[in-house]
């Protein structure tokens, strides 16, 4: 059975249908990307899936149980997170305390007014472990806020990871992000798929990011689904060439 | 007094800590020196000018305004109407004492009870609402208690206030507590009350629940998709400041021997906004220093003339232009540079 299956969903907003009728079924451990141009209902089509949004039509199965109702919280609680296009971390805390709030809210620790010293050890070794695998760790004690870009999404894409999610839905990882910090968030997701066999779903822009990671690759254009396959498969696609060169020319 | 050595914080890092804007004073420090100083209080009060039930009135509206911090500062959301808690608290306790049962701590129970069961009905019902939004309406149910305390002549007394009673001696069983005839005991009283209330908001914030206040102070959103249902915890947040409001208000009440509608009134809310404001929102002492600043400058300027609200307002508008983040934390700016 596959993780997520997305049935036919559709989003009207008055007379735009931003999503019009796009399924996808994204198997255990794969890594898929979602592309098109702007405008094309990508981020809306992920807002569906995280329940920013609730469809206007069609189903969101998750692990076999239909989510379309539910609320964000719980989606989380089932093993979903997700990132933001436009980075959403606590700027006013340290990157460890970030990190901490995920864990313990992760360990169903939200409304514990104090932990017991075994619990505490236990939440700071995995706050320590996440740090050092995302590089973060000479700046742990910094404000976020303080942080670079590219710091400030590792640290949105950590806080994802601490929930220790069986999905994690990444919207536009390297928006706004110079080569180098690029490339190391593409590495830092690389890892946590091939190295935790973790499912991934992300939009992205940038095709040298896209060709390196996805598995397969779904094409969206003005709310309908265009095309889909492996990235060999997308790369000579006829459609989804005139889409993207229309939308240049 | 202020650490920003690297290696120290990595050493300490894992201790729960109430962030402060990117550094921390050592607290232990601080906090030694304002238990020194409130405990002494009675001792030096009347040296530079002030008296003892004045050093009272500070530490009962500081309590006030720490406990609407704690929703204010601490989880970002703004109420215009804890005057309706802490007027609650007040009337509650009065028109028990007065009609009821002459006890001070049975008139405390029901004052506070009686807050925390409005706190956590109108809580229900505003949760949901964010911003401008929010401080309207815990305005607008702020002042139906004021007019109902405004209007109930003969039960509240009205304008005139709710008076013909007063402060009982505490009766512990073993000993009793002169809180009436000595103004020294009822000052101990009250700051054993504002200790016990502030060490309790104090652990709350050190605790995984009070990082999920911050969370949601920082960025809802994120908070959200963490999985934090956020309507709950400010709900959470919202009862725990009404109900250490309430207890100011129950404290407020037995200091003057009386209970004034003018504490339900949405004008009193506003009051305690601005001690928190001018003390420093972000800092946990900040609203007793906004407290200690706004009760000590009404006291003097109000005996030279009746305009000292304006003064205050002068006052308020120049540190809100020029120090944003309070009196507080103008002097941590200070000592970083």
């Amino acid at each position: 059975m596959s993780l997520l299956q997305v049935e036919n969903v559709s989003k009207r907003f008055g007379d735009l249908v931003a999503v019009n009728g796009v399924s996808m079924t994204v198997e255990q451990g794969e890594l898929r990307a979602v592309i098109g141009p702007n405008g094309a209902g990508k981020t809306t089509f992920f807002n569906l899936i995280s329940g920013f949004l609730t469809p206007s039509s069609g189903r969101i199965i998750f692990d076999d149980k239909d989510v379309t109702k539910l609320l964000p919280a719980h989606r989380v609680w089932r093993g979903m997170a997700r990132t933001f296009q436009i980075t959403e971390v606590f700027p006013e805390l340290t990157a460890r305390e970030n990190l901490r709030i995920a864990v313990e809210v992760a360990s169903g620790y939200r409304l514990k007014t104090w932990l017991s010293r075994d619990a505490d050890s236990e939440v700071r070794a995995r706050v320590t472990d996440l740090l050092e695998m995302s590089g973060l760790a000479s700046k742990a004690d910094r404000l976020v806020g303080e942080l670079s870009h590219g710091d400030q999404r590792a640290t949105e894409i950590m806080m994802a990871l601490a929930l220790k999610p069986r999905l994690l839905l990444l919207d536009e990882p390297t928006a706004g992000m110079g080569d180098q910090e690029t490339y190391d968030i593409t590495q830092l997701i690389r890892k946590l798929h091939k190295g935790q066999n973790l499912t991934i779903v992300l939009i992205e822009h940038d095709m040298r990011v896209v060709f390196h990671l996805a598995d397969r690759i779904m094409v969206l254009a003005e709310g309908t689904l265009l095309a889909e396959g492996t990235p060999a498969e997308i790369a000579k696609n006829e459609a989804v060439q005139a889409a993207y060169l229309g939308k240049a020319a | 007094m202020v650490r920003l050595d690297k290696s120290t914080d990595a050493a300490r890092s894992g201790a729960p800590s109430v962030p402060l804007a990117g550094f921390r004073i050592d607290k232990r420090a601080a906090d030694a020196i304002v238990w020194l100083l409130l405990l002494t209080m009675p001792f030096w009060i009347d040296w530079i000018g002030g008296y003892t039930q004045l050093g009272t009135r500070v530490v009962i509206l500081a309590l006030a305004a720490m406990a609407l911090n704690f929703l204010l500062g601490y989880t970002g959301v703004l109420s215009f109407g804890h005057a309706a808690y802490f007027g609650l608290g007040s009337y509650g306790l009065g028109l028990t004492i007065k009609y009821l049962v002459p006890n001070t701590l049975v008139g405390m129970a029901v004052g506070i009870v009686t807050a925390i069961v409005a706190a956590a009905i109108i809580g229900v019902l505003i949760v949901r609402l964010r911003g401008i939004y929010f401080a309207m309406v815990t305005i607008a149910f702020g002042q139906v208690f004021y007019f109902i305390a405004y209007r109930w002549n003969n039960v509240t007394g009205g304008d005139d206030g709710l008076s013909g009673w007063h402060r009982l001696p505490i009766d512990l069983g073993f000993t009793q507590i002169d809180i009436l005839n000595n103004d020294l005991a009822f000052y101990y009283a009250a700051l054993f009350c504002f200790a016990a209330s502030v060490g309790i908001m104090a652990l709350l914030l050190r605790s995984p629940f009070g990082r999920t206040l911050l969370a949601i102070r920082e960025n809802e959103r994120r908070a959200r998709f963490l999985g934090i249902p956020v309507d709950r915890h400010i709900w959470l947040s919202w009862l725990i400041s009404c109900t250490f409001t309430s207890l100011a208000g129950t404290l407020y009440a037995m200091l003057n021997n009386f209970a004034d509608p003018h504490d339900l009134h949405w004008q009193q809310s506003g009051d305690f906004v601005i001690m928190a404001v001018l003390g420093g929102m972000r800092s946990f002492w900040g609203p007793l220093i906004g407290a200690a600043i706004f009760i000590v400058l009404e006291d003097y300027i109000s005996s030279r003339t009746e305009n000292w609200e304006s003064f205050i307002g002068l006052f308020f508008v120049l540190v809100v232009l020029f120090f944003p983040r309070g009196v507080l934390g103008m002097i941590r700016r200070k000592t970083m540079q």
